[in-house]
């Protein structure tokens, strides 16, 4: 991934900052320039937001066949995460055997190494998620 | 909006077609449906090919011209245009074909679909794939595309019940008809052992539950209905032709269960054809995953949602049940060529409904509907056809 | 694995189980979670932090501050100063001398210092068996102090008995030699100068802290300069957590404060090779007793046991 790119997306990677509605009170993570459910309410009336990092575990897979740069990691979990804010991420869990994540865990986030573009490349960064306790 | 009708049609095989290069799969499926149409180049007023990512499998972009040249058609200097919706490009294609003949622009279109997807290596073919999902948000996290789809597994598992042999038996449903498809990939049956016991990919996801890395490409030539006769006495009409978009990730869609953009589509389409899911012969769904066949059938409406897995128990959707679907293997064991796929399906439906599909062939099949999926569900193309 | 009697050594070195880093971890991350609970636990706002130092011997890039991606990952950015420092295992130690150093002379209400590394170590040398992964984060400022730094001081001399040469994955080292002549002689040194200044012996600590390679070590400095096995049994962490190299001295503080009370006066000295020993007389407020605690020892329970083919895949061997 080009810097640039990795770059622009440090404040959500690093401390999940989202948006929020001002005119409804949704919290969005990926952050949005609008509202899906406002729209036109919405526009300039979205403020950066903070999520706290802690969530449900919705739904959660064990990946054997992982893509280029996660070679290292494999088995790991990708799972489908209900924040407390209401919005839904994409992350991986760690810090615990495959076969003790379940539906209806409770996670936090944690920061972690993502992958790096090879032994000369930058280091990316970002958000992962480990049970709570 | 004027009636708009299937021609004609070609294929290639299906498979790792390492003598073949992208050029060489739009020919052979041009020249085959337009052989099959009987019309002539000059009768060819439009193109339009779907693929989703040939820049990214062979380096090349700007489909539409290269289409064009291979055919022998860029000197009549006709439009010709690439459509992309990730695995959904080949229907989406054929969308806009018929959008442009129904809308009285053109008389004779040609719609293609292609993927040439190993000149490359097996993981980097898995990357490009990946980005039918969001690269930032899910791939940059290591999310691959089963990883999705295994995601709607066992949230489907979890709120239903269904289970992995029920997954699986969709599986051994689709090579066994596979192997009367001389156009498939894979022409071997498969058990639910083997499923079971093939590498675990993304868990709940086998191996045998995942379609392959395929070469294809395919092809159909549209007319107005009005005009349909002067080519051809075996006419399909296209009875609907609906697509819609929803988030293309899968942390935003508003149910995991099934593909909200498929119940959709299929509900506006089934309205446009004035039938109902009960009045469907024959199917073709997108069986990226056998998860994806079994939440499609309940997004179809032939099941209710959550009975898919025991439908498949049931054997609703073999060859002889009530409801025949994929009988051509499917993405499964047909092979999932990307952009040729939705071309595919269509072209299944087509033998179906003009009683031409020799071993496979579904008695009395009169209507038909094919079911194409973007990515995790960000697009669904849902055609219904008609025998005339 | 490699030939020899792990018993043996373990017993010898004092070093029983050692830390492991996670497949996705590294001194940034490490330096990320320590300096996340230092900010949580203090309550400082973050924006007040002046200058960020990260000290440690594996700082994944060569060039790229391990500094700013922490100052950015706890918010403390723009308005801050931000360096990496390198001093073998004392680098952290280092940092907060420096901190120190600008809250004094009023250039920064507080600072944090850094101490990480995830120890590199080649495969079958002697320094494998305790080469190992931690961190530990301080905030240095003027106000609403849990210990006080009644005086620091350090000992250097240019003295080569441990090393690593760019682009080298693993250091060299004299042997017997980064014994005597090197962290004996500054550890000492150190400490009885800091001693001299501050006009004390040991029995006015309650607590020492010296830096940990292994459990024989500072358990040895520790009786030649006269203080005893209590003394150092609180912050002597090395036994099994194992060395972790810049981390190795903040840890072994941290663990204190995590017990001490107020009054208790802590003497706590780093090494790093190369050479030289950082001193602090320390002295622990009032404030401690509503402060809430690390609990070290507690997160060393939560553990996992790997063996060796998953460790060396945990080294990154096979990256």
């Amino acid at each position: 991934m080009g810097v640039p790119r990795y770059w622009r997306e440090i404040p959500q990677r690093y401390n999940l900052i989202g948006t929020k509605c001002e005119a409804c009170g949704q919290v969005y993570f990926p952050p949005r320039s609008m509202c899906p459910e406002c729209r036109r309410a919405s526009v300039g009336n979205m403020e950066e937001y903070q999520l706290k990092g802690s969530g449900v575990v919705e739904s959660y897979t064990v990946i054997y066949a992982p893509p280029p740069h996660f070679e290292h990691e494999e088995p790991y979990v990708i799972a489908l995460i209900k924040m407390d804010e209401d919005t839904y991420l994409t992350g991986q869990i760690v810090d615990v055997s495959p076969d003790e994540v379940s539906i209806g865990m409770h996670v936090e986030s944690c920061f972690r190494r993502i992958y790096q573009d090879g032994k000369a490349g930058a280091i990316h960064y970002g958000y992962k998620f480990k049970p709570v306790g | 909006m004027r009636d708009v009708a299937l021609i004609g049609g070609g294929l290639t095989p299906f498979g790792e077609l390492w003598e073949k290069s992208l050029a060489d799969l739009v020919a052979e499926a041009g020249i085959a449906a337009i052989m099959d149409a009987g019309i002539e180049g000059e009768d060819i007023e439009a193109l339009y090919i779907g693929g989703m990512s040939a820049g990214r499998f062979v380096g090349q972009e700007h489909l539409g011209s290269l289409a064009a040249e291979v055919s022998g058609l860029s000197e009549l200097h006709i439009p010709a245009t690439r459509v992309e919706a990730a695995c959904a490009s080949g229907s989406l294609a054929l969308h806009n074909g018929y959008l442009a003949v129904a809308s009285g622009m053109y008389d004779v279109v040609v719609v293609g679909g292609a993927e040439k997807m190993t000149d490359v290596a097996g993981t980097e073919a898995t990357n490009i794939l990946a980005s039918a999902a969001n690269r930032e948000w899910e791939a940059f996290f290591g999310a691959t595309f089963p990883g999705l789809y295994a995601l709607m597994a066992r949230y489907h598992m979890h709120k239903y019940g269904t289970t992995r042999e029920q997954l699986a038996e969709v599986a051994v449903k689709n090579h066994y008809n596979g192997t009367l498809n001389p156009k498939a990939q894979y022409r071997r049956e498969v058990s639910v052992e083997d499923v079971l016991g093939s590498t675990m990919v993304a868990d709940p996801l086998h191996l045998l539950d995942c379609s392959p890395i395929t070469d294809g490409a395919g092809a159909v030539v549209i007319s107005s209905m009005d005009r349909a006769e002067e080519f051809t006495d075996e006419p399909v009409r296209i009875a609907a032709s609906e697509t819609v978009a929803d988030s293309i990730s899968l942390s935003e869609r508003s149910r995991f269960d099934g593909i909200p953009a498929a119940m959709t589509a299929s509900r506006r389409a089934y309205n446009r054809a004035g039938v109902s899911p009960a009045d469907i012969d024959v199917a073709e769904v997108h069986d990226c995953f056998t998860i994806a066949e079994i939440m499609a059938i309940e997004d179809l409406g032939f099941v209710d949602k959550g009975k898919g897995g025991s439908a498949v128990d049931d054997g609703l959707t073999t060859l002889d049940g009530e409801l025949p679907v994929n009988t051509s293997g499917g993405l499964k064991s047909k092979g999932h060529p990307v952009g040729a796929t939705g071309i595919a399906q269509i072209h299944e439906l087509m033998l179906q409904l003009r009683g031409q599909a020799d071993r496979r062939q579904v008695d009395d099949a009169a209507l038909g509907l094919t079911h194409n999926v973007g990515g995790s569900g960000g697009t669904a193309v849902i055609h219904i056809l008609e025998a005339i | 694995m490699w030939r020899g009697d792990g018993a043996a050594i373990a017993a010898g070195l004092m070093v029983y189980e050692k830390t492991v880093p996670g497949l996705d971890e590294d001194t940034t991350t490490i330096s990320v979670e320590a300096a996340r609970r230092a900010v949580r636990l203090s309550g400082i706002d973050a924006q007040d932090i002046g200058a960020l130092y990260v000290g440690s011997e594996s700082h994944p890039y060569a060039v790229k501050p391990t500094a700013t991606i922490v100052a950015e990952a706890i918010q403390a950015t723009p308005d801050l100063t931000a360096a990496d420092y390198e001093f073998a295992c004392k680098a952290g130690t280092a940092a907060m001398q420096n901190c120190l150093a600008l809250v004094r002379a009023d250039m920064i209400t507080c600072g944090m210092a850094i101490g990480a590394d995830v120890s590199q170590a080649a495969p079958g040398d002697a320094l494998e068996y305790a080469a190992a992964a931690g961190g530990a984060a301080f905030i240095l400022g003027r106000d609403n102090l849990i210990a006080e730094v009644n005086h620091t001081l350090s000992f250097t001399t240019d003295t080569p008995d441990f090393w690593r040469r760019e682009g080298e994955p693993y250091p060299g080292h004299g042997g017997r030699f980064t014994g005597k002549p090197a962290y004996f002689r500054h550890v000492t040194a150190a400490t009885k100068r800091m001693m001299e200044e501050m006009g004390t012996s040991p029995d006015d600590y309650d607590y020492a802290v010296f830096h940990q390679p292994n459990g024989k070590f500072p358990s040895r400095v520790a009786r030649k300069l006269g203080f005893t096995k209590e003394q150092i049994e609180e912050g002597l962490l090395c036994p099994y957590i194992g060395n972790t190299y810049s981390g190795s001295t903040p840890l072994g503080l941290s663990a204190v404060l995590d017990v001490a009370e107020a009054g208790d006066r802590i003497l706590a000295t780093s090494y790093g090779s190369g050479a030289g020993s950082d001193s602090f007389d320390i002295t622990v407020t009032d404030a401690i007793e509503g402060y809430e605690r690390n609990n070290i020892r507690k997160m060393m329970e939560n553990r996992e046991y790997l063996d060796y083919g998953l460790y060396m895949k945990h080294r990154g061997e096979f990256a």
